[in-house]
């Protein structure tokens, strides 16, 4: 009896019956964890697709600090993404937990320097900005 | 399972999104497993990227399913047009 009830007041059982992997809840608290967030095949260090591959490549170029999630570890993640995002595939990312695309949307902000606004208007500062500025400032001395 | 050509997935893009000009290119030489396509259609007028791109996701739902690899370009036709200059 005694040892069911510390079952029960577990926190980690309780917070999984809240929001089970790969339900809508789930991904409402993933996304929220950091201000870009994405779901990828593999991981940044060794990306298993080479979509997943070039989101990767265009973030550490802006130098964003992100939450990568594999869908290949967990196939309800996989699945649940999809409906979450209502976007059939893999690589998505999410800016303040808004759904921004795939990689070709991405790749299409990066190229036209939307991105860098797209950052800019949740506090990131990109990577990109800093080296302009100071080359900017560089020619000034 | 099922494989798709490239003049399949052509003409049903042209057909349900009125595209003035449609590219498709099979990369996976024939196996119909990875596409690259670029879409002209006055549909995507007023419209920002992700919605262009979810139109397109659309009309090829169940094709996506066993498509693996999908990379697409979206333009109105005024932008088409200032490419090709």
């Amino acid at each position: 009896m005694f040892s069911a009830l510390r079952l029960i007041r577990s926190p980690g059982l309780v917070a999984r019956y809240c929001s089970q992997v790969g339900s809508k809840e789930y991904f409402d608290k993933l996304v929220t964890n950091k201000k870009v967030v994405i779901f990828m095949k593999g991981t940044p260090d060794m990306p298993r697709c080479g979509f997943s591959n070039a989101v990767v490549q265009i973030l550490r170029m802006h130098g964003v600090d992100y939450d990568a999630h594999n869908v290949l570890a967990d196939e309800s993640v996989r699945q649940g993404i999809k409906e979450y995002s209502e976007w059939p595939t893999i690589p998505q990312i999410f800016i303040n937990k808004e759904f921004i695309g795939g990689c070709d949307i991405l790749l299409q902000l990066h190229q036209s320097g939307e991105l860098i606004e797209e950052l800019q208007k949740v506090g990131i500062t990109s990577a990109l900005l800093e080296a302009e500025v100071d080359e900017n400032d560089d020619k000034r001395k | 399972m099922t494989t798709y050509t490239e003049e399949y997935i052509r003409n049903k893009i042209t057909k349900e999104l009125e595209a003035t000009h449609v590219e498709v290119v099979d990369q996976s030489d024939g196996c119909g497993g990875k596409f690259n396509v670029v879409v002209v259609s006055p549909k995507f007028t007023g419209k920002p990227l992700l919605q262009r791109h979810r139109l397109v996701n659309g009309v090829l739902a169940e094709e996506l399913k066993t498509i693996h690899a999908f990379s697409m370009k979206t333009l109105t036709p005024e932008q088409w047009e200032q490419q090709q200059q």
